[in-house]
C-alpha cells in the first residue's frame, strides 16, 4: 500500500482546466439532433381544457409540438412505491399540479426557434386552488402515507422523564442546484425498437428502471451513457430520469434524435427539492441529562407526486433516528403529503438536515432548559467506543467509531471552553453571541430495501424482499499492458477517478498515472448493478470495493503467468515497479507489458487455469443490509461515519444579520482514501449546510409561484459570505468495508444548519427557529426582546 | 445575418450570425469552444465568462454580433502548450476545482482581475469571486489559489 | 433562457444613433453594458424588436472634469469609473458607490448610463445622483434636453427619457466647500441588489451643517430625498444624537412593502439604522475635508 492515502492531486484536472472536459451539452453523439423547448404550466394546479399548437406549428424551424396526451400513448405513469390517486406522466395531460410542470415539448431546428414556438403553444387551463403547504395539505387530506413506528416502550419512559421537551421543527425546501443543469439526448431507432440517451443521470439506477418502465423498455432497449463530466449533482441530477422518458417519447413519436439541455428557470423551477418536513419532537430527558425517549411526528411534503425514490429522504435516517445517542425507546408518525409544488428528491444529506434540525435542536434546548452545558449533555448520551458495531433501536448498525474523542476534538479544534469565556465577556458587552453544537451520525451505502418501510410488513410480505447496495467494476489490461478501468459510480466531480487509480496501482504495483480510468457509464456496456451510481456517499465503500476485487481477480492471474514464466509459486510473486517479480530476488522478474502481451498473443502458453484476455468484473454487495424485518427494524445503511461540528457566531443587534465567527468540524470518516479530496467534500457539503443555514430556499407565492425563480432571488452562498471552516479527522476504520473506508461528502450539510442555528439559539435565547436565518427573520426575532 | 470576423486564442474567425446569437452560444457551438460554459444565462453564476478585448465580460449577456473586430480569450487559449497558466497550476495544486464547470468562468475573470490589480489580498478576491457560483468547492480553495498566484505576481519583478 | 427575434444596428455615431432611434423609437431598445437588459432579453422579459448598441459610439465614453461638475459618458463602463482618479476626487460619493454594483465582471461591462435609464429602484447610480442633484443630458432628433435627477426617475424601471431619446451624458455636481459624503447599502450577500440603501451629502461651515440631503433607495419605486430629514439637519452639528434623531425621522418618512427577503418593518428600520451611519460617516468626512 502506498497510494491510497495520499492526498495526490486529480487526474481530471488537467482536461477540466484547461476547458476540455466533455459535459452533457459538449456532446454530440448523433447528426441532426433536433432541439427541445418545454412547454410548462404557468398554474400550480389547474385543469388542462385544451392545447393549439397551430401559431407554433407555423412558426420558423419548428418540427413538431409533442402534447402530453401524445407522450402518455408512448409511455406509461411511472411506478412510485405507494400507490397514489394522482398518476405521475413524464408531461401532464388532464391535470397540472405544479407551476414548471411539463404539458407539451416543442421541436425545433435549434434552441432559439424552440422557445419562439413554445411561447406560441396556447393552453388553456381552469385554475384551481393549491395547496402549498406540509400542515394544508394534512387539512386538505392530502396524505398518501401514514404509518406509525414504536421500538421499545417511549410512551412509559416518557412517565419516568424529569423534563419533557416538545416543539415543532420546519426544515425548508431548498437545493443544491448544482452550476450545470439537466441535459438529455434522445435518439430512437425504429429499425430495433430501441432508444439511447445521453444525459448526466448520476443513479441510483433504480431509476433507470423506473425510466425504462414507464417507456415500455424494460428489457435492454433503452440503452443510457452518461458523459464523461458532469457539472455537479448533490442528488439533484438523479431527477433526470423523468425527462428521459419525456424526450425519449418525443424522439419516438418523430423519428428524430431530440436535444433537450435544461435552463436555469426550468432547473428551479422544475427540476427537484429536499422535502420540506414539519417535525413534531416529544423527548424525555432525566434531569441528569439522559434522553430517554423519542418520538418524531413528521409531516413531508414531497410535492406534487410521490417520484421515485421518495419518500426514500423520509426513509434513509430511519435506521438513525436515534442518532449519535443510546436512547433506546423511540417512536415515529411518518406522513408523507402531497402539495401543488414541484415534486421532490434526492438533495445532499437527503433525509439528514430534516431529521437532525429536530433531534440535535431538541438536544440543544433540552441544555438550555436543563441548565446543563450541550457538551456535557452530549457526552452523557453519545454511543459509547466500546459498544461498536452498536444496533440502534430502529436497526442499524453503527459499524465503528469514537464519538465522544471526536466531539472533544472539534472542541478542541474551536477552542470551546476559550470560546465560552469570550461569549461571557461579549454577552457582558451587550453583544449577542452563541455556540452551538451537533453531533451527527453519517449513515453511507443505502440499503436498497430501506423505502420499502413506507409499506406495512404485511404488504411488503406480497413483494420481492429488497436489500443490500451492490456495485460492478470493470478491469481490463491491453496486449500492450496498459490498464483500463470501467467504474459505475457515475462521478460529478468528487474525483472517483483519481481514487480508483490509486486503489489499482497499489494492487498492481503501478503508479496511478499508469491507470486510465472510465467513469462514462454505458449500460450495455458497464458493470453496473441496480444500485450504482453516485449517492448516500457511497464511493469510498462500494466504488472502491468493486475496483479492488477485479484487481485482485487481475492480479491473481498476472501471478500465476508470471509464476509460470518464472518457474516459481505464485505465492512467491509480489507486482512492484510495472513488474511481476519473485521476492526477495533482484533480477527474477518479468514485466507487466510482457505477461499482458502472453495472454493476448501468445494464449497457448498460459498456464492452465488462466483465461485469454485479462479483463475482470466483479461485483460486491455491501454487507448486513437486510431487507426490513417484520418488526419495522432495518439496517437502512452499511456503514456509519460520524461528525461532530461547534459553530461560534454573532447576531448584530441593528441588522439581525447572523456572522459566523468560527466553526470547526471532525469527522471519522473511516480510512482515509486521498485526503485532498476528503477535505473538498468536507467543505463543499458544508457550504450547502451553512447555505441553508443562512440564505437558501425555494419560496413559493400564495398561487404557488416559485418566487426565488432565479439565481437572483436564490441565494447561493459566494465566497464572500461562506463561513470560516476548520476540520480536522480521526479514523476509526470500517470492519465493514474494502479499505476501512466510509462516506464523508453528505455529513456537514447535516450538521451545519442545525449547528448554527443552535448557536443561534443560545445567542438569542430563543428556541424556535426557522431556517434560513436572514437578517430580517432574525431581526424579527430579537427586536420584541430589545 | 450579420458578419462577425473575430480573433479568438489567436485565431481569425469569420462567421455569419443571427443578430440574436449570444456569445456564448457563438463560442460554444457556432466555433466549438466548449470550455466555456452556461450556467444560468441571466449573468448571476459567471460560468460564461471569457475576456473580450482585456475585460473579461459575461458571454450570455453579450451578442456574437458585438465581438466583431475583437478579440476574444476563453479558457482553452490559458495554456501555454504543455504549460499551464500559473492559475491553472495553483487551480489544481489546491484541489480548487471539482466538477469544473464554474472552472473556467473563474479561471478567465481571476486572470483579468489579476492583472489589473495590485496584490489583492483574500478579501478582495473573495469579493471578486463573488460574481461566480461554485457549488461544489466552498470556494476556499480558489480563493487560497488565486491569493498565492497574486503572491507570486508581487514578488517577481 | 434564449433572447427573442430582434435586429441588431451598430451605429458609430451620435448621429446615427439617434436618427436609429427616431426611426424605431417604437421598438427600439439602446442595448449599454447590457447587464440588465440582456437578462431580460434572455428570460423574454422584454420583446424590443430592434436593438441599437451604443458601445462603439466614441463621444459618450470619457470622463470629462468641468467647473463644479464631472460629466460621465452614457457608455462609461461602471469599472472604468470606479478606477477614475476623477471620479474618486470629484465625486466620491458616487465613488463610495461604485463597487456595490454587481460584481467586478458586471462591472467592466455595465454602464453609468446604463444603470440611469433602467432606473431600478435599488440601484446605486439613481441613488447618488438624486441625492447630489445630478442631472441628465438626452438627444433626440428634435434637439438636446437635459433633465434634473428629480424629474428624472419616474418609478420602477421607467424614467422620464422619451423612447426616441438617447442619453449622451450624466452631471454630477462637484461643488467647492466642506462637503462630506457617505454611501450605506445592507445586502445579504456582497452584490446582491441591497434591502436597504442610504446616501446622503452634507455641507458644513461654522461646526454646523448649512446644506444636508439624505436620500434612500429600495424602499419605493424611485430614489427618494427625504427633505424633511435634511431640514432638520441644518443648522445642527451632526452628533450621536442628531444622527439617531434623523434617523428615526427618516425610518418614519418611509413606506416599504415586505417582500421575498425582508419583511416591510424591517426595511423600515434598515432605514434609520443606515441613515445613522451615513450620517456620521459624512460628518466625519466634512471633518477630514477640512484638516
Ligand atoms: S451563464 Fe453567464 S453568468 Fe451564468
Ligand atoms: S467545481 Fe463544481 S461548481 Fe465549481
Amino acid at each position: 500500500m502506498s497510494w491510497v492515502g495520499k492526498p495526490l492531486e486529480r487526474i481530471e484536472d488537467e482536461t477540466l482546466l484547461r476547458g476540455r472536459g466533455r459535459f452533457i451539452d459538449d456532446l454530440n453523439p448523433v447528426p441532426g439532433a433536433y432541439h427541445a423547448a418545454v412547454v410548462r404550466s404557468p398554474y400550480a394546479a389547474a385543469h388542462l381544457t385544451s392545447i393549439d399548437a397551430s401559431a407554433a406549428l407555423a412558426s420558423p424551424g419548428v418540427l413538431a409540438v409533442v402534447t402530453g396526451q401524445q407522450v402518455a400513448e408512448l409511455t406509461k405513469p411511472f411506478h412510485a412505491v405507494i400507490d397514489t390517486p394522482v398518476a405521475f406522466r413524464a408531461a401532464a395531460v388532464e391535470e397540472v399540479r405544479y407551476a414548471g410542470e411539463p404539458v407539451a415539448v416543442v421541436v425545433a431546428r435549434d434552441r432559439y426557434l424552440a422557445e419562439d414556438a413554445a411561447e406560441m403553444v396556447a393552453v388553456e387551463y381552469e385554475p384551481a386552488a393549491p395547496v402549498l403547504t406540509p400542515l394544508d395539505a394534512v387539512a386538505a387530506g392530502a396524505i398518501v402515507s401514514d404509518r406509525s413506528f414504536v421500538y421499545g416502550d417511549p410512551l412509559g419512559k416518557l412517565e419516568e422523564a424529569d423534563l419533557v421537551v416538545t416543539e415543532s421543527f420546519t426544515f425548508p425546501r431548498w437545493t443544491g442546484t448544482p452550476v450545470e443543469g439537466f441535459g438529455v439526448i434522445a435518439d430512437w431507432s425504429a429499425a430495433d425498437d430501441a432508444l439511447t440517451v445521453w444525459t448526466n443521470f448520476q443513479g441510483p439506477f433504480t431509476l433507470y428502471m423506473a425510466a425504462a418502465a414507464a417507456l415500455g423498455l424494460p428489457r435492454s432497449k433503452l440503452r443510457l451513457i452518461t458523459p464523461p463530466d458532469s457539472g455537479g449533482s448533490f442528488g439533484i441530477k438523479a431527477a433526470v430520469y423523468t425527462y428521459v422518458v419525456l424526450m425519449g417519447a418525443v424522439s419516438r413519436h418523430l423519428g428524430v434524435p431530440v436535444r433537450w439541455i435544461e435552463d436555469r428557470l426550468e432547473h428551479l423551477a422544475a427540476s427537484a427539492a429536499s422535502t420540506e418536513r414539519v417535525t413534531e419532537v416529544t423527548a424525555g430527558f432525566t434531569n441528569d441529562g439522559k434522553l430517554i425517549s423519542l418520538g418524531y411526528d413528521v409531516v413531508e411534503d414531497v410535492g406534487a407526486y410521490l417520484r421515485a425514490p421518495e419518500p426514500a429522504t423520509l426513509y434513509r435516517m430511519h435506521g438513525s433516528l436515534s442518532g449519535a445517542y443510546t436512547v433506546q425507546d423511540v417512536s415515529a408518525r411518518n406522513r408523507v403529503v402531497l402539495t401543488n409544488r414541484c415534486p421532490t428528491g434526492l438533495n445532499r444529506g437527503f433525509g439528514g438536515p430534516q431529521l437532525y434540525f429536530a433531534l440535535e435542536g431538541t438536544m440543544a434546548i433540552a441544555a438550555a432548559r436543563l441548565g446543563i452545558d450541550p457538551v456535557d449533555l452530549a457526552h452523557r448520551n453519545l454511543v459509547a467506543a466500546g459498544e461498536f458495531p452498536y444496533t440502534t433501536p430502529t436497526g442499524a448498525i453503527y459499524d465503528s467509531g469514537d464519538y465522544a474523542v471526536c466531539l472533544d476534538d472539534a472542541l478542541a479544534t474551536v477552542g470551546y471552553a476559550e470560546h465560552r469565556r469570550r461569549q461571557a465577556a461579549a454577552r457582558a458587552d451587550g453583544r449577542l453571541v452563541g455556540i452551538g453544537i451537533a453531533c451527527v451520525v453519517e449513515p453511507s451505502v443505502s440499503n436498497m430495501g430501506y423505502i420499502s418501510l413506507a409499506e406495512t410488513a404485511q404488504e411488503r410480505s406480497g413483494g420481492l424482499p429488497k436489500s443490500g447496495n451492490t456495485e460492478g467494476a470493470t478491469i481490463s489490461m491491453s496486449p500492450g499492458g496498459g490498464v483500463v478501468v470501467q467504474i459505475s459510480t457515475t462521478p460529478q466531480g468528487q474525483g472517483h477517478r483519481t481514487v480508483v487509480s490509486q486503489v489499482v496501482a497499489d494492487q498492481l504495483g503501478l503508479e496511478p498515472g499508469d491507470i486510465e480510468v472510465v467513469s462514462v457509464l454505458d449500460t450495455h456496456v458497464n458493470a453496473w448493478s441496480i444500485a450504482s451510481g453516485n449517492y448516500s456517499s457511497r464511493f469510498s465503500a462500494m466504488g472502491v470495493a468493486a475496483v479492488q476485487q477485479a484487481a485482485e481477480e487481475l492480479t491473481a492471474a498476472i501471478k500465476q503467468i508470471a509464476a509460470h514464466e518464472l518457474e516459481c509459486a505464485v505465492l512467491d510473486v509480489e507486482l512492484r515497479d510495472g513488474k511481476a517479480a519473485v521476492v526477495g530476488q533482484q533480477d527474477a522478474a518479468v514485466s507487466l507489458r510482457r505477461i499482458a502481451g502472453k495472454a493476448h498473443w501468445n494464449p497457448e502458453a498460459l498456464p492452465d487455469g488462466v483465461a485469454p484476455g485479462l479483463r475482470f468484473t466483479s461485483f460486491v454487495s455491501a454487507p448486513g443490509l437486510e431487507p426490513a424485518a417484520s418488526d419495522d427494524t432495518i439496517a437502512s445503511s452499511a456503514v456509519h461515519g460520524f461528525v461532530a461540528d461547534v459553530a461560534v457566531v454573532e447576531v448584530d443587534r441593528e441588522t439581525g444579520a447572523v456572522t459566523v465567527l468560527d466553526y470547526a468540524t471532525t469527522h471519522d470518516a473511516g480510512t482515509l482514501l486521498n485526503p485532498r479530496l476528503v477535505e473538498g467534500q468536507v467543505r463543499g457539503g458544508f457550504a450547502h449546510g451553512a447555505g441553508v443555514a443562512l440564505m437558501e430556499r425555494l419560496a413559493y407565492d400564495e398561487d404557488g409561484n416559485l418566487i426565488t425563480a432565479s439565481f437572483m432571488d436564490y441565494l447561493c452562498m459566494t465566497a464572500s459570505e461562506v463561513p470560516p471552516l476548520r476540520s480536522s479527522h480521526i479514523e476509526t476504520p470500517s470492519p465493514f468495508t474494502a479499505l476501512g473506508a466510509k462516506g464523508l461528502g453528505e455529513g456537514n450539510t447535516m450538521s451545519a444548519p442545525v449547528t448554527i442555528a443552535n448557536a443561534v439559539r443560545d445567542a438569542l435565547g430563543i428556541e424556535r427557529l426557522e431556517l434560513p436565518l436572514t437578517p430580517s427573520r432574525v431581526w424579527e426575532l430579537i427586536e420584541p426582546l430589545s | 445575418m450579420i458578419e462577425v470576423s473575430v480573433t479568438v486564442n489567436g485565431r481569425a474567425y469569420e462567421e455569419a450570425v443571427a443578430p440574436r446569437l449570444l456569445l456564448s452560444d457563438f463560442l460554444r457551438h457556432t466555433l466549438g469552444l466548449t470550455g466555456t460554459h452556461v450556467g444560468c444565462e441571466h449573468g448571476v453564476c459567471g460560468s460564461c465568462t471569457v475576456i473580450v478585448d482585456d475585460r473579461s465580460v459575461r458571454s450570455c449577456l453579450m451578442l456574437a454580433a458585438q465581438v466583431d473586430g475583437a478579440e476574444v480569450r476563453t479558457v482553452e487559449g490559458l495554456a501555454d502548450g504543455d504549460e499551464l497558466h500559473p492559475l491553472q497550476a495553483a487551480f489544481r495544486r489546491n484541489h480548487a476545482l471539482q466538477c469544473g464547470f464554474c472552472t473556467p468562468g473563474i479561471l478567465m475573470a481571476s486572470v483579468d482581475f489579476l492583472e489589473r490589480s495590485d496584490s489583492p489580498g483574500r478579501r478582495q478576491i473573495a469579493e471578486m469571486l463573488s460574481g461566480h457560483l461554485c457549488r461544489c468547492t466552498g470556494y476556499e480553495p480558489i480563493v487560497e489559489s488565486i491569493h498565492a498566484v497574486a503572491l507570486q505576481e508581487g514578488q517577481s519583478p | 433562457m434564449k433572447p427573442p427575434v430582434v435586429d441588431y444596428l451598430c451605429p458609430e455615431t451620435v448621429a446615427e444613433a439617434v436618427d436609429l432611434l427616431g426611426e424605431h423609437a417604437d421598438g427600439a431598445k439602446v442595448l449599454a453594458g447590457g447587464q440588465s437588459l440582456m437578462p431580460l432579453l434572455n428570460m423574454r422579459f422584454a420583446y424590443p424588436t430592434v436593438l441599437i448598441d451604443i458601445n462603439r459610439l466614441e463621444e459618450t465614453a470619457a470622463i470629462e472634469p468641468g467647473d463644479e461638475v464631472v460629466v460621465i459618458g452614457a457608455t462609461v463602463r461602471q469599472g472604468d469609473a470606479d478606477q477614475s482618479r476623477t471620479v474618486h476626487a470629484m465625486v466620491p460619493l458616487l465613488a463610495q458607490a461604485l463597487p456595490h454594483i454587481g460584481h467586478f465582471v458586471t462591472r467592466n461591462r455595465g454602464t453609468i448610463g446604463g444603470s440611469v435609464v433602467h432606473a431600478d429602484p435599488r440601484g446605486e447610480v439613481p441613488l447618488v445622483m438624486v441625492t447630489l442633484g445630478g442631472r441628465a443630458t438626452v438627444v433626440s432628433t428634435s434637439g438636446t434636453r437635459t433633465i434634473e435627477a428629480d424629474d428624472l426617475f419616474l418609478s420602477h424601471y421607467t424614467t422620464s427619457i422619451a423612447d426616441d431619446e438617447l442619453l449622451l451624458d450624466t452631471i454630477w455636481p462637484a461643488p467647492g466647500g466642506l462637503w462630506g459624503y457617505a454611501f450605506r447599502e445592507f445586502s445579504q450577500r456582497h452584490g446582491d441588489y441591497a434591502l436597504g440603501m442610504v446616501a446622503c451629502a452634507l455641507r458644513r461651515e461654522d461646526g454646523v451643517a448649512k446644506q444636508a440631503t439624505v436620500a434612500v433607495g429600495a424602499v419605493a419605486g424611485h430614489p427618494v430625498v427625504l427633505d424633511e430629514v435634511g431640514a432638520a439637519l441644518v443648522g445642527e452639528p451632526i452628533d450621536e444624537r442628531a444622527a439617531a434623531e434623523a434617523g428615526r425621522l427618516a425610518a418614519a418618512a418611509v413606506d416599504p412593502s415586505s417582500d421575498l427577503h425582508a419583511s416591510a418593518r424591517y426595511r423600515r428600520h434598515l432605514v434609520g439604522l443606515l441613515t445613522e451611519s451615513a450620517l456620521l460617516a459624512a460628518w466625519a468626512d466634512t471633518e477630514r475635508e477640512e484638516a
